[in-house]
């Protein structure tokens, strides 16, 4: 994963009056004005319930395997080792458990697992969200995120990365949405935290899901939209310098990384194993 | 009082469904019943003390060293509003007292913190000092639900301090709102000041990931016979806090669910005490709000201890150390806490026979309250019941000198100054039966033993000693 904070101040306005539209529109059922995109996905396309004991469904999921091309750590130093192992990745009593493991295996200290949907499900724009149960504890960061599906050919940042959920393990009740793309990425992302109040990611599941049209790109935890971010705010936060690229099909991803520059190493107090639980993954379109 | 009320709650609803049952009464039998409540306040101090009893600060004992007098409230300093609790923390030779603490009373009869999951508070230091113990559920009558953290450190500013609650169910009705105890250990014995503002029970939603343990959450074992007692130590609950910070408290026992594998073995009650009743092996565990408790006390029980041999001496060649046969010819500390000892001594008292039972020894003594004069004396005379095939006890007859101090030198466990010993290691037992030892008081006692002081005894781990004397042949 490449994906750093930066905190940014711009958006959070937008928010509100978004939230504002969103309900007047629920209620009155009017137009949107045309400052603000709403979306209206409701083709549900994928229903990915974890419904079948075992692996995950092959026909959907792939695993990246290691520590990364580059043997770094997928780029941020992180800890772990990916395998496919049913001790890091299966299915069971309807849910994905994304395992992290404190093990000595190929060289790493730590086993856990990521996967993919490139080549298997990719799409453009439409409604991407998962019901998880996030994991805790210093060095645990768990991710569900997206890739621009042309990465082979156009490598990142080229490709775009739209991080729906984030999360630090040592701040359990915080949750981090990012895009990353040309000219704002790393710990340059355009990023938002988003802090549940009286209450933690790692006690019961959540719903972390993106609206995602030509324009924008809307945040929302739950219930509440807390973020929308467009062409205009990367214009803005990257000086003109940003390009948007969020204009073609991306590809699903979700693992559970141990360690590395945008959670610090676990420490003793950090136990394992820890898993990220998944109910479901749905996509919609319009 | 509060059982009166409880016993005739009971009766009351007992009653209600007899005659649910006998009269088809329609009405249902829970509108008669209302459960007594208490306040849900969860506000202890604001601006002002909230509900507490009049005397609002209520100090440990004086007589014990606590000074009352640094308590009080500073309208000068405040987190919100206009004051705070203001505790200056006296110097080790203060007149008036060389620590401070003490605790904040429920002016009724008590609070339901069901509702709630930590104490917390606003405190911030004059300077970056640490307070020993702050907590609440002590009340100076049964403790029942006492929770403590140790080692709260404090800021130069404003900081808020988080006590999760173990079990916010068990708090139904709670009069210790705080507790706390503050000396000058982290601050060379320089005395401070802190305030503490917008003290509260409140529901964060945060507390999570609870962690208890028992024993430290040591999986212990130890052989035993019939008669040992334990009380289960190391009691604590951990939770994960919303600033990632795991935070420790230590909890009374009556938030665990205590539970022994096998009840004709040992059998454990509410607080945590352990009494060993039968041969066999059972499993000592616990779990606190239905989590289990990582730690354990695995218990090999050998049944009734026998009697050990009766002793064939005439008493007028007999210095008795231990024996129901003999009249001691000096009384004995049997539990010296050397520095370091690991040792777990109990006196055994059976009908009419005691017994000196170590576990998990790694050395201890039995040191004599005065030396004694053994020049006529030939022999010390010892009966071991060893636990395990390997019990291997070293015993270390200890003439403390003209000086009658006990010296030891720290780093070789050997006799100093003019302190001499005699060494006998007791091996080679049958195990689970008693076994007479006979010392000869030859080597360095042979020219000296007239200040006999201690036996020093090392290793083992686990054996039972009875009728220690020292006698003529």
């Amino acid at each position: 994963m490449i994906m750093k904070y930066i905190p940014i101040k711009t958006i959070q306005s937008t928010v509100l009056i978004c939230l504002g539209v969103i309900a007047m529109s629920v209620i009155s059922g009017c137009e949107t004005d045309e400052t603000q995109t709403v979306a209206t996905f409701t083709n549900l396309v994928l229903d990915e319930n974890f419904d079948t004991e075992g692996a995950p469904n092959d026909q959907l999921w792939s695993f990246d395997i290691g520590n990364g091309p580059g043997g770094d750590g997928w780029g941020n130093q992180e800890l772990q080792y990916y395998t496919d192992r049913s001790d890091n990745v299966r299915v069971e009593n309807g849910v994905l458990l994304i395992t992290a493991r404190e093990e000595s295996f190929e060289g790493s200290q730590y086993t856990s697992a990521r996967l993919i949907t490139k080549d298997k499900f990719e799409q453009q724009y439409g409604r991407f969200e998962a019901r998880i149960r996030l994991p805790f504890g210093q060095g645990i960061w768990p991710a569900f995120w997206m890739l621009g599906a042309d990465i082979d050919e156009n490598p990142w940042p080229g490709a775009g990365e739209i991080d729906i959920m984030e999360y630090r393990g040592q701040e359990p009740s915080i949750l981090i949405g990012s895009v990353h793309g040309p000219g704002y990425n790393g710990g340059d992302a355009i990023s938002k935290e988003f802090t549940l109040e009286n209450d933690r990611f790692d006690t019961g599941f959540h719903t972390f899901g993106i609206e995602w049209g030509p324009d924008f790109i809307n945040y929302y935890v739950d219930d509440v939209l807390y973020n929308q971010i467009t062409p205009e705010d990367v214009d803005e936060e990257t000086d003109g310098e940003g390009v948007w690229v969020f204009d073609k099909p991306f590809f699903i991803l979700m693992n559970l990384a141990v360690g590395g520059t945008f959670v610090g190493s676990p420490n003793a107090e950090t136990q394992f194993p820890q898993t990220m639980i998944v109910d479901y993954v749905r996509v919609y379109k319009q | 009082m509060k059982n009166i009320r409880n016993i005739h709650l009971r009766f009351i609803v007992l009653f209600s469904l007899g005659i649910a049952v006998f009269t088809s009464c329609e009405r249902d039998f829970s509108d008669d019943v209302q459960f007594a409540t208490f306040s849900s306040n969860g506000d202890i101090f604001t601006d002002a003390p909230v509900g507490l009893t009049d005397e609002f600060f209520d100090s440990f004992d004086p007589n014990e060293g606590a000074n009352p007098e640094g308590f009080g409230t500073d309208d000068n300093v405040a987190f919100e509003g206009s004051s705070s609790i203001r505790i200056d923390v006296p110097a080790p030779d203060d007149p008036d007292g060389g620590f401070i603490g003490g605790i904040f009373l429920d002016r009724g009869d008590g609070r339901d913190l069901t509702g709630f999951d930590a104490l917390t508070f606003y405190v911030k230091g004059s300077i970056t000092a640490t307070i020993g113990e702050v907590g609440f559920g002590t009340d100076f009558e049964e403790n029942k639900f006492a929770v403590i953290a140790q080692n709260i450190r404090l800021s130069t500013d404003w900081r808020k301090v988080i006590i999760p609650i173990p079990d916010p169910s068990k708090l139904i009705q709670e009069r210790g709102m705080f507790f706390f105890s503050a000396g000058t250990q982290t601050t060379n014995g320089f005395g401070y000041t802190f305030w503490i503002d917008e003290l509260r029970f409140e529901k964060l939603g945060t507390i999570a990931q609870p962690s208890p343990t028992i024993f430290f959450g040591q999986d212990i074992s130890t052989p035993v016979v019939n008669g040992i007692e334990f009380v289960i130590t190391g009691l604590s609950q951990t939770f994960n806090l919303s600033s990632g910070i795991n935070q420790t408290v230590s909890a009374a026992p009556a938030y665990f669910d205590f539970s022994s594998s096998d009840s004709s073995v040992a059998i454990v009650n509410e607080s945590g005490e352990i009494v060993v009743v039968g041969a066999g092996n059972t499993s000592i565990t616990a779990q606190l709000a239905n989590v289990r408790a990582s730690g354990s006390l695995d218990i090999a029980s050998n049944g009734v201890l026998p009697t050990a041999p009766l002793p064939m001496e005439l008493a007028e060649n007999v210095s008795s150390i231990f024996s129901n046969e003999y009249a001691n010819a000096v009384e004995s500390i049997f539990e010296p806490n050397f520095g370091g000892s690991t040792t777990n001594f109990q006196l055994l008292s059976n009908d009419d026979e005691d017994a000196l039972v170590y576990t998990n020894n790694n050395f201890t003594g039995i040191v004599f309250s005065n030396t004694l004069d053994g020049t006529s004396r030939t022999t010390l005379h010892i009966d071991v019941y060893p636990f395990d095939e390997s019990t291997a006890v070293d015993v270390q007859i200890r003439d403390v000198g003209a000086n009658q101090v006990l010296e030891t030198n720290t780093t070789t466990g050997l006799p100093d100054g003019d302190d001499v010993d005699r060494r006998f290691l007791i091996e080679g037992l049958t195990p689970g039966q008693w076994t007479s030892i006979e010392i000869p008081l030859d080597g360095n006692l042979a020219a000296q033993r007239n200040n006999l002081g201690a036996l020093i005894l090392a290793g083992g781990p686990n054996f039972i000693f009875d009728n220690i004397y020292f006698f003529t042949e």
